[in-house]
């Protein structure tokens, strides 16, 4: 099994026919993956890559079936992207789209809020499941089939450490990158909750960076809750206070947020952390 | 993106938060007619983006017209050094000519968006005029936190807990939650990311005043904001950094000695971490983002060789959709029209890596190529230096 998306997973790529829309819905077809519509406003009617483009979402879920929605539309237009999504009623969303306004999110995350729909990024590289369906921007063939799950604040980290993962023959149930934003729509929590009942995963491997709490959140919550080995990293330990690294959220403000305070609350709820990040599949291949 | 206290009051005052009449000066000729407008004790700020600065001698007090002459020409020109420039300090190309306020009290209040709770809190505290990080630490309970839902926005009641939990009472009462209801409104429509009064002072005539502004907005609203965007000051920023902006390129400037230049801005950070691990220490965060062009390449090889410190560059790519052979291409390209006299090292992972290593191989290039995992690159990087 798997979690948030598999082999039934019917998606719909808002902005398919710009640039960034036309490349990798392109690639998750190549994949594999069901791609049964596009949305561009003001383009319904046209056929994009094979797959019949609607002018609303709505549309793509009612004559399509679409259940979740992939997003690369521009940052100014991704809330109301978003939120479109979670109007139509699809169960999934990722939103690839970098440059949201913190505010913008803030309030997307309350309309979201008691609605059946778990909402992936923005910022992020998006979910796969290998071997059953790629809906984002992560080169597929790096992943293996598997019982190991990860989730990651990181996108090319996340690819190295799934690659190491791979390499030690530990393949991979489901890989979300969760973005690098200060608000994100999933936190660790959220998906280390789906992996605890996945009876398919064995495993977890988690990839934090400097900025917020969200490590030391889930560290607690995984000293409560979790039985499933846990192997994690955490970038950003020479990084200067003050300094956004790169993404939004990666910022030791005010003296917290650093990597040291995270890696200490990790291993003192029992995980195995990697000091190297030449060494995440390891840690995680010694828990098993 | 942060700016100086002089925008951040201007800003602040249009939402109806009190502050001190003031005025900008670049030059001493302003400072004086600045000084002689305001007339009686005057205090002369130094502008630059770090605190601390009354500490550092960047803050001072006149009684009269020539003594703010004296001191505007002591700090324009200083190079201030507080516990937030680093020791190279900054250089002061600007001060604020301000009213001097009696202060009977000093207070704290600061507005960010908090992460974990997904939603504006505003923090008052009793303990103004300090950092209030060592006060959330050493005393958190003289904090008040007052978490505001987004759905309502601020209510009433939230600037009252606030008011009365800092004493704010009486004939202060009033303006004190209008004012609080301007900072928030003012934090909401300027996409703020931070914005602190310290100290949000009492005066010994009874009035309210921000004697201090610190407001830093979110840079990926500013595309909304055009006329803030316009705030920016280049002087308060890092001429590399400013130079990989113009590439796109996102550039940090550290003091190691390896000159990382990394995609993806995790992958980036990890790379600082090994190096650290490996027993040396990185120059630089350099994430080349998604698409490594020759251009961006070339850009970044000029940026990082600039930096006299650099010894070894680390060039480590994780071929995804941006695939390694393209990006050696760039790296071959870039090293024709940019000279690079220090050795590099080069650890292409992921798409089209094999084909990557042979056209570095038969570039003829004097590269360092890493055929093992992420820890023999970095080894590979420490030995070049060591030689």
């Amino acid at each position: 099994m798997s979690i948030l998306v598999d082999r039934n997973t019917r998606i719909v790529v808002q902005g398919i026919t710009g640039k960034e829309g036309t490349f990798h819905a392109e690639q998750c077809i190549a994949y594999g993956s069901k791609v049964v519509a596009g949305v561009t406003p003001g383009k319904g009617g046209a056929v994009h890559l094979g797959v019949p483009v609607f002018d609303t979402v709505r549309e793509a879920v009612d004559k399509a079936g679409a259940n979740a929605s992939l997003i690369f539309v521009p940052p100014a237009f991704a809330a109301d992207a978003i939120l479109e999504a979670a109007d139509a009623g699809v169960s999934v969303i990722v939103c690839i789209s970098e440059g949201i306004p913190t505010l913008d999110m803030m309030r997307v995350k309350l309309a979201l809020r008691g609605r059946p729909v778990r909402m992936i990024g923005p910022n992020c590289p998006g979910v796969i499941s290998p071997g059953k369906c790629k809906m984002g921007i992560m080169p597929g063939f790096v992943h293996k089939e598997g019982c190991i799950g990860v989730i990651s604040r990181s996108g090319t980290l996340t690819y190295e450490a799934v690659w190491q993962l791979t390499k030690l023959g530990l393949g991979q149930s489901t890989c979300i990158g969760i973005g690098g934003d200060p608000i994100v729509g999933s936190s660790f929590i959220d998906l280390l909750k789906l992996f605890k009942d996945d009876p398919e995963t064995d495993g977890v491997v988690l990839i934090g960076e400097i900025g917020g709490s969200a490590e030391e959140e889930a560290a607690a919550w995984i000293a409560a809750n979790m039985r499933k080995p846990v192997a994690a990293f955490i970038a950003g330990r020479t990084a200067p206070p003050g300094r956004r690294m790169g993404h939004a959220g990666a910022i030791i403000a005010g003296g917290k947020g650093t990597a040291g305070e995270k890696i200490a609350a990790l291993r003192a709820a029992g995980i195995a952390v990697a000091d190297s990040p030449a060494d995440i599949g390891k840690a995680m291949q010694s828990l098993l | 993106m942060k700016i100086h206290e002089y925008q951040a009051k201007e800003l602040l005052r249009r939402f109806g938060v009190p502050v001190p009449a003031g005025r900008v000066a670049f030059t001493l000729e302003e400072a004086e007619a600045a000084a002689r407008e305001l007339a009686g004790r005057v205090v002369v700020k130094a502008q630059i983006h770090a605190g601390g600065r009354g500490k550092g001698g960047g803050v001072k007090l006149a009684a009269s017209v020539e003594e703010a002459v004296a001191h505007a020409r002591a700090i324009l020109g200083m190079t201030l050094v507080t516990h937030q420039t680093g020791p190279a300090g900054r250089l002061v190309k600007k001060v604020l000519v301000e009213e001097a306020s009696a202060i009977a009290r000093e207070l704290y209040l600061g507005v960010v968006v908090d992460r974990a709770a997904e939603c504006i809190v505003i923090m008052g505290s009793t303990e103004g005029g300090v950092e209030i990080e060592k006060a959330a630490a050493e005393t958190p309970e003289k904090i008040i936190k007052v978490a505001v839902d987004p759905a309502t926005g601020m209510q009433p009641f939230h600037a009252r807990r606030l008011a009365f939990g800092l004493g704010l009472t009486g004939d202060l009462f009033k303006p004190a939650t209008a004012l609080m209801s301007s900072l928030y409104r003012a934090f909401v429509e300027l996409d703020a990311s931070l914005v602190e009064i310290n100290p949000l002072i009492v005066t010994q005539d009874g009035r309210i005043l921000a004697l201090d502004a610190k407001l830093n907005l979110d840079d990926n609203a500013l595309f909304r904001h055009p006329e803030l965007a316009e705030l920016r000051d280049l002087d308060e920023e890092e001429p590399l950094e400013i130079e990989a902006g113009k590439h796109h390129l996102n550039y940090i400037k550290l003091d190691g000695e390896v000159g990382c230049m990394v995609n993806g801005a995790g992958l980036a950070m990890a790379t600082m971490d090994i190096i650290k691990l490996a027993g040396s220490s990185p120059a630089n965060f350099l994430d080349v983002g998604g698409g490594a062009s020759v251009e961006r390449v070339a850009a970044a090889f000029r940026i990082l060789t600039s930096d006299p410190n650099v010894k070894v560059v680390f060039i480590n790519i994780f071929g995804g959709i941006v695939r390694c052979d393209r990006v050696a291409g760039g790296v071959i390209e870039a090293c024709r029209q940019v000279h690079v006299s220090v050795p590099m090292v080069v650890r292409l992972e992921g798409t089209n890596r094999d084909q990557a290593k042979e056209m570095l191989k038969e570039s003829g290039l004097n590269l360092i190529v890493s055929e093992g995992d992420l820890s023999d690159a970095a080894q590979k990087v420490v030995a070049a230096l060591e030689r």
